[in-house]
């Protein structure tokens, strides 16, 4: 096997790493509006996720950065091609850690409920939008012989890859029930579950149609038994909510979620970018791929911090296993719980912050 | 208006607006995270209430700012590939290596252990809590380091080979690349400038607080004296970090400045506003007229200052824009107005940076020495434990009123000099380097996206910016509520260390026990 092909794995694999982590935490962002009855449940919500969605989040700078020192070829047709979209993406990230932050740093109806806004939409269009851009990757665009994007914005937006942006929204926001099933504790557990599974058949409907057009795309072998496993991972995931196994329910919708990104590298495999125009203009793993040398010492850091930064985000996971509901939610805050800045006469105090904050 | 227009500028633009917009909140990180570890180490090994509360404090301080840091940073990853296309292709071989370096080894280590830190009070025993915020701040200072040594490489290619195929550089050595005497003079001084940075924003915010006690106390009233305690250690603090820092940023610059001119002969050149070569070459501190037209009515002048800061001695030649324009035109080919970058904008640039940083560095000092000795605790002159420094002019002899108000109006105001002076230093360190993007190599106009339309590029840059100014007008606000109302005091550290548990506990894998019900020490 050729460096650049274990590149193109490492790369399926920093994919799949941040589809399976940051698609719950969109899924727990889009569940504040269909799951949650009132702030105190969308704040359980939120918990949930906490301490580890800028942690997932970093596994999609990992992929791009990755790409970048391995197929810059790669990295600099998609993103230029990609352009609109991915300025879509970018600001919807930017909002969405935002508002996690700030949402509970000040007290005031508008504001919390502006950033809940905020948290559903900003995470409900990346969903959607990573599916049409990867349906979009595997299908093909217009790359002319410079290796540069000569499509606009529509050719990026046909039926195919809007299905496939339907499947990613429905999947994570599944795999966000799922999550929150496990997570949590009370009336909203038992909402989750149910919600799983009606959400879940919905997902298996869409991804099976979208898997199988693929197949019938530029599947192969490979990639069949991908779709295969995907299927029966979703099926599974469903029978296991119903039983109210939510640790092997979350197990295998992660397993949908990585089943899926991989048959769509396989199907992918050996191009990295298919060109509709001309096969001959395609970018390849070998085409695009960067020298030698660079992937030896990329291949060298990643055995070695790789493990290293899946043993201490596991270990976060582990430090915060508990199930959180309600009850461990923390009252609103009053405003007498913090003493009021003593301001000299004339100096106006300033408006009190939450007390709830660290 | 058609030049205005070009993909160029328009891409130019968005990457110096996105670029120095993250670099308002890179430094405040990086100096935050390490003074607020120390703090929380301080804690622990004394057990000292002031600590737990200043850590609290400035942890709060900071978790308001690294949130823009890092959603600004995201950005900054892709932003290569869409509007620099070219430049991606031509450099990724050799640039892509450090920046998926920094995402794999620092920002993973940086975003899990701040998770850990921020919900982690009341689940981690003390010392491992305190060991994350030390990993977030050594998350920090890696991935400066790797950005850096990316940004280097721009300024001086090295461990490279143009390959005769494509044309594009190939890495041949990696080692020369993150270790090159740019990357380490860069990173030097970029960690001494976000030293300085933090401190002068700390010793802003606690002047603020202990001047409102002191007037508090002169009006015969109540002040909070837990408050006092923490700001007046806050103070201290901040003044000598920003004391050593910004000798350090001064030393440092100095070194750089060496570096680049043996490098970049033209950024010199271009900061000082020298057109013709001479020698000894003097410092101009301050220029009347015009510095584009290429005669200056200088003002004020240090003899021989320039030839210093290039070569070490006072007497060496120092050529002007015009030679190295010559010699690169006669080197790269073309006419030498082509390789003239904009020399006001590096001159002004390089002495805002100077002028703006060493204003706050100078005033930190003058604090250092009016509340030397610890006068203020002094059992001469203790009027109580919680006394608010004085500023002592001589051992006996305080300010007087009107000059103690404006020294701790003067704290105040400095307090966000740093953050002027380092846009400065790097809109002079980028726009000095023009017309490349990598120095010799390749041609900023060579380097952005063939395939993007003018109106996907005004897209971006509008939305952008839009939505950056947005923000900070709340992160402002929120930074300013939250440090105006201080540390809350009443807080408690935690009665009990909590212990890791086990998987143990009833089913479900409630780790708790007792306890369950408890509510998070911290929530979103
Ligand atoms: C608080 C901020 C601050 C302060 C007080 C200074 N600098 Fe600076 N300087 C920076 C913040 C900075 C910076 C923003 O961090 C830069 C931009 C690029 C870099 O590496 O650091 C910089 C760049 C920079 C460069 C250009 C490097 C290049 O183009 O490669 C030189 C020559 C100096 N500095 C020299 C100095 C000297 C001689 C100083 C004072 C005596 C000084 N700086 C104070
Ligand atoms: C935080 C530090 C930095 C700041 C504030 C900064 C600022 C700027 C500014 C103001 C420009 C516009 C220059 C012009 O239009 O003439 C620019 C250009 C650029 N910089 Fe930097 N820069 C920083 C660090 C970096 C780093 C680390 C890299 C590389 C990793 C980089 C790569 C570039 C590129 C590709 C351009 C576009 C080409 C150009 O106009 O020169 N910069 N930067
Ligand atoms: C133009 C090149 C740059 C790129 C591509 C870049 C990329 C990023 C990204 C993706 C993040 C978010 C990390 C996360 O999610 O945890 C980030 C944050 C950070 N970057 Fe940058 N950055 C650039 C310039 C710089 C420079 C010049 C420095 C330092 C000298 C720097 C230092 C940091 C630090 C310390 C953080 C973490 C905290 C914070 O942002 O406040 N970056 N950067």
């Amino acid at each position: 096997m050729h460096l650049h092909d274990v590149w193109f794995i490492l790369i399926a694999v920093l994919w799949t790493g941040y589809f399976f982590l940051e698609g719950f935490d969109f899924g727990v962002g889009v569940l504040t509006r269909l799951l949650a009855r009132d702030e105190r449940e969308r704040r359980v919500l939120i918990n949930t996720i906490g301490p580890v969605w800028d942690g997932n989040e970093v596994w999609l700078l990992t992929a791009g950065g990755a790409t970048f020192a391995a197929f810059p070829d790669w990295y600099a047709t998609l993103f230029s091609g990609f352009y609109l979209p991915l300025f879509a993406i970018l600001v919807c990230l930017i909002v969405r850690g935002v508002a996690f932050e700030y949402r509970a740093k000040r007290d005031g109806v508008r504001w919390k409920r502006n950033w809940e806004q905020a948290i559903f939409w900003t995470s409900l269009l990346p969903a959607f939008l990573w599916g049409v851009a990867f349906a979009d990757i595997v299908r093909g665009v217009p790359i002319d012989r410079h290796k540069e994007y000569a499509g606009g914005l529509l050719d990026l937006l046909h039926p195919y890859a809007l299905l496939g942006g339907l499947v990613t929204l429905t999947l994570f926001t599944f795999h966000g029930a799922v999550f929150t099933a496990l997570k949590t504790l009370g009336p909203i557990r038992e909402r989750a579950r149910a919600l799983a599974g009606r959400l879940g058949l919905l997902t298996a409907v869409l991804a099976a149609a979208f898997l199988v057009w693929t197949q019938a795309g530029t599947g192969n072998a490979r990639s069949l038994a991908a779709l295969v496993l995907a299927v029966a991972a979703l099926l599974g995931a469903l029978a296991l909510n119903r039983a109210g196994r939510e640790g092997w329910a979350f197990t295998c919708s992660g397993l949908t979620v990585a089943a899926a990104v991989g048959m769509l590298f396989l199907a992918l495999y050996p191009d990295v970018m298919p060109s509709t125009l001309d096969p001959a203009w395609s970018l390849t793993v070998a085409n695009a791929a960067s020298s030698a040398y660079t992937l030896r010492i990329m291949t060298w850091v990643a055995v070695v911090f790789t493990p290293l930064v899946l043993l201490y985000q596991g270990w976060t996971y582990w430090v915060f296993r508990r199930r959180i509901g309600v009850q461990h939610i923390p009252a609103p805050a009053h405003a007498a719980a913090v003493p009021a800045p003593a301001g000299p006469a004339g100096t106006a105090a300033p408006a009190e912050p939450a007390a709830d904050r660290p | 208006m058609d030049l205005a227009l070009a993909p160029e500028t328009i891409a130019r633009w968005q990457f110096g607006i996105t670029t120095v917009y993250h670099f308002l909140f890179v430094p405040l990180t990086i100096s935050l995270s390490a003074v607020t570890a120390g703090l929380e180490t301080a804690w622990v090994r004394t057990g000292k209430e002031k600590y737990f509360h200043a850590t609290r404090f400035w942890g709060k301080l900071f978790l308001i700012n690294i949130a823009m840091g890092v959603v600004t940073g995201i950005v900054q990853e892709f932003q290569f590939g869409m509007n620099w296309s070219d430049y991606s292709r031509f450099v990724g071989d050799v640039f892509g290596a450090p920046l998926a370096m920094e995402a794999l080894i620092a920002f993973f280590f940086e975003s899990t252990f701040i998770g850990l830190w921020i919900f982690g009070w009341d689940r981690l025993p003390k010392r491992l809590h305190c060991a994350a915020i030390w990993m977030v701040s050594l998350g920090t200072v890696l991935s400066a380091y790797f950005i850096l040594a990316a940004n280097s490489w721009m300024q001086h290619p090295v461990g490279y080979a143009l390959d005769p195929a494509t044309g594009r550089a190939r890495l041949t050595d990696i080692g020369a690349v993150l270790f090159q005497n740019t990357a380490l003079a860069q990173f030097a001084h970029t960690l001494t400038a976000a030293f300085l940075t933090g401190a002068a924003f700390m010793v802003g915010i606690a002047s603020y607080h202990l001047w409102r006690t002191r007037r508090l106390q002169e009006a015969g009233e109540a002040a909070d004296p837990k408050r006092t305690l923490a700001m007046r250690t806050s103070l201290r603090v901040a003044l000598v970090v920003a004391v050593v820092a910004g000798l350090g940023t001064a030393v440092s610059g100095d070194s750089l400045g060496k570096v680049m001119f043996r490098q970049q002969p033209m950024k010199m050149a271009a900061a000082e506003a020298l057109w013709d070569k001479e020698a000894p070459a003097p410092f101009s501190v301050f220029a009347v007229g015009d510095v584009a037209k290429g005669h200056n009515t200088v003002a004020v002048e240090i003899p021989g200052l320039l030839s210093f800061l290039a070569h070490s001695d006072f007497r060496s030649e120092v050529p002007g824009v015009n030679d190295v324009a010559a010699a690169e035109a006669a080197r790269y080919g073309g006419d030498p107005k082509d390789y003239l970058p904009n020399v006001p904008v590096a001159y002004w640039g390089f002495r805002w940076m100077i002028g703006f940083g060493m204003t706050s560095f100078a005033c930190a000092l003058a604090g250092l020495w009016l509340t030397r000795s610890r006068r203020w605790v002094a059992p001469g002159k203790r009027t109580a434990p919680d006394e608010v420094p004085r500023l002592m002019l001589t051992p006996t002899r305080e300010l007087g009123p009107a000059l103690t108000r404006w020294g701790w109006r003067v704290g105040i105001l400095t307090m966000g000099f740093p953050l002027l002076a380092n846009s400065w230093g790097w809109i002079f360190t980028e726009t000095g380097r023009q017309p490349w993007v990598v120095f010799g190599l390749m041609r900023t106009s060579d380097a952005v996206s063939p395939g993007v339309s003018l109106a996907e590029q005004l897209t971006t840059l509008i939305g952008f910016t839009l939505l950056y100014a947005a923000l900070a007008v709340v992160e402002v606000r929120l930074l300013a509520t939250y440090a105006k109302a201080g540390p809350v005091t009443s807080e408690r550290p935690p009665e009990k260390d909590p212990v890791l548990r086990g998987p143990g506990g009833p089913a479900g894998g409630d780790p708790d026990g007792e306890d369950a019900d408890r509510p998070l020490a911290f929530a979103y």
